[in-house]
């Protein structure tokens, strides 16, 4: 029998006990995950969006049998990532952005050719899906360069290349395109779509900074900060929380160096979240305002502080308004010193 | 569109097969890849062993000694690759996120770490016949072996529980979590010394001669020496048939502890999370 979903957890949590140096007390504890619940759907593309340290990767390394958790439950098609490792692992791989993986000395085709035959591929069907799937990201006239002669993007197309050649039934992406520069993003975008379309029944969890990337391609995503998972949903609907507010962006002269400038707009009725940032020569402010006349009253504050109005701009919430709702600040900034971990 | 068709993946022993001679791979046609390698892992040792010989020459020492000497700057190119390319290497894969890959295929650890082996005795036994051969042409060093079989048998169970004694190292040295190249700076010269590598064990004492026993690659020697240079059967430590039992004994013993520590690694990796953290 199929199980239910292709993923699903149960108040997930995971503590990381991280050690000081010697005699200096106990260990203290990183609460990297913290009650994730969550379900995914088979033949989802689904997406995990939320700053360093949010949880992601440590959601990714408990699903892929890398960690154990710490609390909770997690099932991957229908199996206890706890104690069926084996025949999770002959069904998933993992793609991490930044993989400095295989060894430089070997070419592309000899790297991909190890990694599938530990994953038991015979060595004709090896070579033959590395021909393909070589073809399909546009890099198979290099397929005997060495790694060590090759650019982070065409290194990253090759880790993508040994994400896919096992024929996985799930593929933990894990910031895919970090790194890479737009063209070589977009072709790893395109085969990801291509890939679900062919094979509708396999999964892809993604995770990502990119709300673009998260937007353009997920069928749901779930908003984590903190080890918890603060909404979850599809990315029209994600949007659509926000279509009764009114969502601006306005750029006004420098309101320079007040550490409570966010605060003092906040502080108006009706302003439900704002972003500042200084740029060169003016301060752009992000508003997400509960109903269009509120800016009037913006616009009046900023002018008796000094700030003449250089352009305004009313524009469909996106998901960078929804994680900024939810979240309360943007996704860039550093939230490193309060949860901190593996890089998530 | 229609799904296309799942792959079939092999499993059991097929599978194992499959994963020792992918990570073989590297290390064999790295032989190939690299050519200044060759320079390094030939010329260079064979004036470590030439400077010995002249040592023993200038002592006027017996002709078997320069033997010895041969014998023994062959095999160490055996030590410092379980050294330095067995007992790190798990640590390097970690480093540059190899072991993260290993860990989450379903390849079996053991043989990633047979794989490992096989390939690193290919690598060091280039290295071996190099010293051997010319040395041995250089010196006219005279060999003279009663049993060809039995010597051939010596040779595979020392490698054996050599490179079983390296997988062992490599899950320990991970799971203790200590720079690995310290520990293996630690042991190098150390082992030179009490290992007998340029003269016969026996000659430390029995005490020490008991202790560096534990390193397979001493009886292993003093076997291969009293097998290979019959003159005088005196120099050596235990016999032969001895020697050969406790190599055998060393070989399961190893082994079954490198499987054993790979499972722990394993464990406590899942269980804390640190052990496939890179710190560079």
């Amino acid at each position: 029998m199929q199980p239910d979903y292709a993923i699903e957890t149960k108040d997930l949590g995971r503590i990381y006990k991280i050690r000081g140096p010697k005699h200096k007390g106990d260990a203290k504890e990183l609460i990297a995950l913290n009650g994730a619940t969550l379900q995914v759907e088979r033949g989802e593309l689904f997406g995990l969006l939320g700053p360093n340290g949010a949880g992601k990767t440590t959601l990714i390394k408990i699903l892929s049998t890398l960690l154990l958790p710490t609390s909770g439950s997690a099932f991957v098609e229908g199996m206890d990532v706890t104690r069926d490792v084996q025949e999770i692992r002959r069904r998933i791989t993992v793609v991490s952005g930044g993989e400095t993986s295989g060894y430089g000395l070997l070419t592309i085709e000899e790297n991909l050719w190890m990694f599938a035959r530990f994953y038991g591929l015979d060595s004709a069907t090896a070579r033959r899906r590395i021909d393909d799937l070589l073809n399909v990201v546009g890099i198979l006239d290099r397929k005997r360069t060495k790694i060590s002669d090759l650019s982070t993007g065409l290194r990253q197309k090759m880790n993508f290349v040994r994400g896919f050649i096992s024929d996985p039934s799930m593929v933990f992406l894990d910031e895919p395109t970090l790194g890479l520069d737009v063209t070589a993003a977009r072709e790893v975008r395109n085969f990801v779509k291509e890939w679900l379309r062919n094979n509708t029944s396999r999964t892809i969890l993604l995770t990502t900074h990119y709300m673009a990337e998260a937007d353009e391609l997920c069928d749901r995503l779930a908003i984590v900060d903190r080890g918890r998972v603060l909404a979850c949903d599809t990315p029209e609907n994600l949007k659509r929380r926000l279509q009764r507010e009114a969502v601006f962006n306005l750029k006004v002269g420098r309101l320079g160096h007040k550490p409570d400038k966010s605060a003092m707009i906040e502080s108006i009725s009706g302003v439900q979240q704002v972003t500042v940032s200084e740029q060169n020569d003016h301060t752009e402010l992000n508003l997400i305002l509960a109903e269009e006349s509120v800016l009037g009253s913006v616009l009046s504050h900023l002018t008796q502080r000094g700030s003449n109005l250089i352009s305004l701009e009313k524009r469909e919430p996106t998901l960078e308004d929804v994680f900024i709702q939810l979240v309360g600040r943007r996704l860039d900034e550093d939230t490193s010193h309060t949860t901190g971990g593996d890089n998530g | 569109m229609a799904e296309t068709p799942r792959i079939q993946q092999a499993r059991g022993v097929r599978l194992f097969w499959y994963t020792m001679w992918a990570r073989a791979y590297p290390r064999l046609i790295g032989i190939t890849r690299e050519k200044s390698w060759l320079f390094f892992e030939t010329v260079l040792p064979l004036m470590a062993t030439i400077a010995y010989i002249f040592v023993y020459k200038a002592l006027q020492a017996p002709p078997d000694y320069v033997g010895f000497v041969v014998v023994g700057g062959a095999m160490t190119a055996f030590w410092l690759n379980v050294l330095w390319s067995m007992a790190s290497q798990l640590y390097w894969d970690k480093e540059e996120g190899n072991l993260e890959l290993y860990i989450l295929s379903p390849g079996p650890l053991m043989a990633i770490l047979l794989g490992m082996a096989v390939g690193g005795v290919f690598m060091a036994a280039f290295r071996a016949v190099i010293v051997l051969t010319v040395c041995s042409l250089l010196f006219g060093v005279v060999y003279q072996t009663g049993s060809l079989l039995l010597l051939i048998l010596i040779f595979v169970v020392t490698m054996t529980a050599l490179y079983g004694m390296g997988m062992l190292f490599a899950s320990v040295f991970l799971i203790g979590g200590r720079e690995a190249w310290h520990i293996s700076n630690l042991l190098q010269e150390p082992i030179y010394l009490v290992s007998g590598f340029y003269f016969p064990v026996k000659s430390m004492g029995f005490w020490v001669a008991t202790f560096a026993s534990i390193i397979p690659l001493t009886l292993g020697l003093d076997a291969i020496r009293q097998l290979l240079f019959t003159n005088d059967p005196t120099l050596g430590f235990l016999s032969v048939e001895l020697e050969l039992l406790i190599l055998v004994v060393l070989a399961v013993v190893f082994i079954a502890g490198a499987a054993w520590a790979l499972a722990k690694l394993e464990t406590i990796g899942r269980r804390e999370g640190r052990l496939i953290e890179r710190r560079r």
